[in-house]
């Protein structure tokens, strides 16, 4: 049952087969069995989670439920839930309760989903390893030595250790599809502007997005059913009419031009992990696709140009963590100037602060013009670089994330290193762009051990449907996105 | 060596919508505490700003009303600072592309000592959209300071001008000119005493004759035009002193304090702030159509110009009359008010700027005070024109009107103001008169025209004021020559 898909536990629930407390026990029993070890959860609220089960299963017997009614979400700890600890991965917040839904959480309600939970993320969604998280490490339940990826490590693994049915997760700059490609799932970033951002704690405002993380591309194509629409309340969310994302699942791949960017392809891909690309292509060529080489010749300047906007971004957002009306105060503190600096200091970790100061750094005045605004240009030709591809082609594969998981603590002492994880997914967040990570197959880890390796797929604007349809039509054929890690329970690890 | 002030100013104008620039919280003023605080004023976690139209509207039409350029894309900007009223940690606001571009006031500067009235063309630079901060609230609790949010977010339009005056008189004109615009469009209620409208100056002094502009100093959120004539004069004089003993002026933002009448810096340029000011990644650019500025032109009231122009065509008034009553809208809904009500025009024009505004200036009243109201005013006048009562007695009538009695022909029942029309007690007034004024009979035939006057005079006193003043020179001189 943990391992079914979205469609088939929504006809279990319809069809009476199971309750929809009865499947949300079954999840919080197995994340009270792995969750200690796994750490995929910031906050567990079961009497909440229940509650919402309880009035599932009567929505359900009124017959008024929807597909995803009864269905146990985990939610990333970046959107505010009413009553809910809403941390965003950062000690600042680790006493704050919202006082009100962000969207993407009302809509899950109104659809009667369950909410399991708030699952573990790097502080304020800032990092690749869901290492600088104020709440501890997440372990990849493919490998308890290594990181799940981040931000969204903790939605990454509850998804990946079956402690959910499904996750959101936001993406800035690869938050979705790098874990996901490291944990072995199926994740989407929309195009900017698709799902609202009101009730998501904002990193970067003109990157971030949120998006679904679960097993296959026909539960992401569920889920964004859910979490897609307009709202008034975030102004730059899109005036669309709403589409049903399981709309092309079927469709067949015959002629489909896929774009494959030579850069993606270059020095600093992991050898392994090219060889599963390949593979995953070869496969599509077998599905009657056509591939076209193309060049995304700037993709080299996507992080440079990410970290000068993204951090002068959240340097301006994380500006009302002051510790004036919410969130961490110093307990002690001599004047305002004083009571600024040290609840700021105390709240923030090293990661949030390294890109407050760069952030601060770039919009100050006499660097502006040679940082923020030169980043800004490039951001242009960046996207325009990707409006030339879709001349020709469809979609855009490759790599998402340059190597499969990396070990804990290896790559926290070099800011760098842990960057260039997001290579190849940041540019569709400067452009944006949807993209998708999909499990492709496995490659041995250094030990040994067999780790997921996600192919990324880009897609136009708008052009979900068809990218979930393009990752379908490739799960028909393969089995790589049904496979799950053997996990180890809390008790054998002490 | 004769030195020369520059003064521009900066105004915060705060705009009369109902719900915020930024959220649906309320705009009302004197509510308690963090009650029209929504979880965008308190900037909660995830929360997001949405431009709110109707402040977007007031801007236009201010646009509209100054003959300025309206951007058809303009930008709002995050200026970032941290202070505790301000709960984001910056503050939207618009930045390099602001919706309103250059425009321009015409300001009539009143006469003072031997200098005579005259018009001066105010330049405006800008006006921008932006949002109120809370307020710090200190000693609520002892030894505390306290923060409400009710403001936050509260719509301002911040309205620029080039440094074009040069008195005190120029810029309080000016300020005053520009209080009344706003209100007469209908986009800030004016009220200075709850902050919607707030001047900062910026002061320099040149010797008379450079076309270099001296450093300034800018005196902050002066609300009272009193205050700020003290300001400026007081600030000018010190620039002046300060630099006639060799000192130099150092860029700073000042202070004035009423009860002493000084000006104080606050901080000194050194200390400013770096606002880091970037495009909000929240809102998209701000677009103003050909067809959204027609929309706000159709709900335009008419505007001080057009209609002080129609007043001359309309109701036959002088330039002069037409302007002054156009000084206000509120004065010229009151004279409009009263001819409808049946008041002439020119008469009505003659009380309201007379005895109406004369009473109101005395009692430090505004035109929507006034004990006497329009229709009641021009129940006066009719009586006037209807010969039942003579102007002198309706001054009486007013008096009593403007202590609190409301009925004019009750007024003049009880006081016995009603003029004597009736032919016949005319006559026999005359008559009388005549008979007792011989002598004065005798000079007007001798062709003295003075000695006519003066029998008028015998005849009105005899009537006690109350004889129909026409009928009694008609009569009098039929009399005479007959």
């Amino acid at each position: 049952m943990i391992n079914s898909s979205l469609k088939q536990l929504g006809d279990m629930l319809q069809t009476k087969k199971i309750s929809s407390v009865e499947l949300t026990q079954s999840f919080l029993s197995r994340i009270s069995e792995y969750n200690p070890a796994i750490n995929a959860y910031i906050a567990l609220d079961e009497a909440k989670t229940l509650a919402q089960a309880k009035a599932a299963d009567a929505l359900i017997a009124s017959g008024s439920a929807l597909p995803l009614t009864g269905i146990p979400i985990a939610q990333k700890d970046i959107f505010c839930a009413k009553g809910w600890q809403t941390t965003c991965g950062s000690k600042m917040l680790a006493n704050f309760i919202a006082p009100y839904d962000a969207q993407v959480i009302s809509q899950f309600d109104a659809v009667g989903a369950v909410n399991l939970g708030k699952t573990n993320m790097d502080e304020f969604a800032m990092g690749s390893s869901n290492e600088t998280s104020y709440f501890g490490g997440v372990k990849n339940p493919w490998d308890f030595d290594r990181v799940p990826g981040g931000s969204s490590g903790g939605s990454a693994a509850a998804v990946a250790a079956r402690l959910c049915a499904a996750a959101t997760g936001t993406d800035t700059g690869g938050s979705i599809r790098q874990p996901a490609s490291l944990c072995g799932l199926t994740g989407l970033k929309p195009t900017y502007g698709v799902v609202s951002r009101y009730g998501m704690i904002a990193f970067a405002s003109s990157l971030d997005q949120a998006g679904p993380m679960a097993k296959s591309a026909e539960d992401c194509a569920l889920m964004m059913n859910v979490m897609a629409g307009f709202d008034e309340r975030d102004s730059t969310s899109l005036q669309r009419e709403k589409e049903d994302y399981t709309r092309d699942l079927n469709k067949p791949l015959h002629g489909l031009r896929i774009g494959l960017p030579k850069e993606f392809f270059a020095e600093g891909l992991d050898a392994n992990v090219g060889n599963v690309i390949e593979g995953a292509i070869a496969e599509y060529k077998k599905l009657g696709a056509e591939i076209v080489e193309i060049s995304l010749p700037n993709t080299g300047l996507s992080i440079p140009v990410y970290y000068v906007l993204a951090p002068a971004e959240a340097s301006s957002n994380l500006s009302r963590y002051d510790g004036v009306r919410y969130g961490h105060r110093a307990a002690e503190y001599t004047d305002l100037m004083d009571m600024y600096c040290k609840s700021r200091a105390e709240g923030f970790g090293a990661e949030v602060k390294r890109r407050i100061l760069i952030g601060t750094y770039v919009l100050s005045a006499g660097y502006y013009d040679a940082y923020y605004l030169k980043a800004q240009q490039i951001r242009r030709l960046i996207a325009q670089d990707f409006i030339e591809a879709f001349k020709q082609c469809d979609v855009i594969m490759g790599p998402a994330a340059p190597s499969t998981a990396f070990k804990a603590g290896e790559k926290v002492d070099d800011p760098v290193a842990m960057y260039l994880q997001d290579i190849y997914t940041i540019s569709t967040n400067l452009a944006g762009l949807p993209g998708m990570s999909v499990p492709a197959g496995f490659s041995a880890g250094s030990d040994g051990k067999a780790l997921p390796v996600g192919l990324q797929i880009i897609g136009n604007y708008f052009d979900e449907a068809r990218m979930l349809n393009v990752a379908h039509q490739y799960q028909q054929v393969t089995d790589w996105h049904t496979r799950m890690p053997e996990l180890k329970a809390s008790g054998d690890l002490a | 060596m004769e030195w020369e002030v520059v003064i521009g100013l900066e105004t915060h104008a705060q705009l009369q919508t109902k719900t915020k620039i930024f959220s649906g919280a309320s705009t009302a003023f004197g509510a308690e505490p963090n009650t029209q605080a929504c979880e965008v004023s308190i900037a909660l976690p995830g929360v997001l700003p949405v431009l709110n139209k109707e402040a977007v509207q007031c801007a236009i039409k201010f646009g509209l009303a100054v003959n300025a350029e309206i951007a058809p894309r303009s930008v709002f900007a995050r200026k970032n600072y941290f202070y505790p009223d301000l709960p984001k940690g910056y503050q939207i606001s618009q930045y390099e592309l602001p919706v309103v571009g250059k425009g321009a006031v015409t300001i009539q500067v009143p006469a003072a000592g031997k200098n005579a009235a005259y018009e001066k063309v105010i330049n405006i630079t800008r006006a921008h959209l932006e949002e109120d901060a809370g307020k710090s609230v200190h000693g609520a609790v002892e030894g505390m300071s306290g923060i409400d949010l009710n403001r936050a977010g509260t719509p301002l339009l911040e309205i620029v001008t080039e440094p074009d005056m040069r008195s005190a008189a120029e810029a309080v004109a000016y300020a005053k000119q520009l209080h009344e615009l706003v209100q007469w469009i209908g986009i800030c209620d004016g009220n200075m005493q709850e902050g919607s409208f707030r001047c900062d100056v910026n002061v320099s002094v040149r010797k008379k004759g450079s076309e270099k502009l001296g450093t300034r100093r800018e005196i902050k959120n002066l609300n009272s035009f009193k205050f700020m004539q003290q300001a400026i004069e007081y600030e000018t004089n010190w620039q002046i002193e300060t630099l006639e003993d060799g000192g130099t002026i150092q860029q700073a933002t000042i202070l004035f304090n009423p009860d002493t009448g000084e000006t104080r810096a606050m901080r000194s340029k050194e200390e400013a702030n770096d606002y880091r000011y970037f495009p909000d990644p929240d809102l998209l650019p701000l677009e103003v159509t050909e067809a959204d500025k027609a929309a706000v032109r159709a709900n335009m009231p008419e505007l001080p110009e057009a209609m002080k122009a129609r007043f001359e065509a309309q109701y036959a008034l002088s330039g002069y009359d037409a302007s002054a009553l156009t000084t206000s809208r509120a004065l010229a809904d009151y004279f409009v008010a009263a001819v409808d009500a049946g008041a002439e025009a020119k008469q009505a024009a003659n009380w309201v700027m007379g005895s109406v505004s004369a009473k109101l200036n005395a009692e430090d009243k505004a035109i929507h005070d006034s004990p006497v109201s329009a229709s009641q005013l021009a129940q006066l006048l009719k009586r006037i024109a209807d010969a039942t009562i003579s102007n002198n007695a309706a001054k009486q009538v007013f008096e009593a009107m403007w202590a609190g009695e409301a009925d004019v022909d009750v007024i003049i029942e009880a006081k016995g103001l009603k003029q004597v029309s009736d032919t016949g007690a005319i006559e026999a007034i005359i008559n009388e008169v005549l008979a007792a004024n011989s002598a004065m009979v005798e000079e007007y035939k001798a062709g003295k025209e003075k000695a006519f006057n003066a029998l008028v005079g015998q005849a009105m006193k005899a009537s006690k004021g109350k004889a129909n003043p026409a009928q009694v020179n008609d009569m009098l001189k039929k009399k005479l020559t007959a």
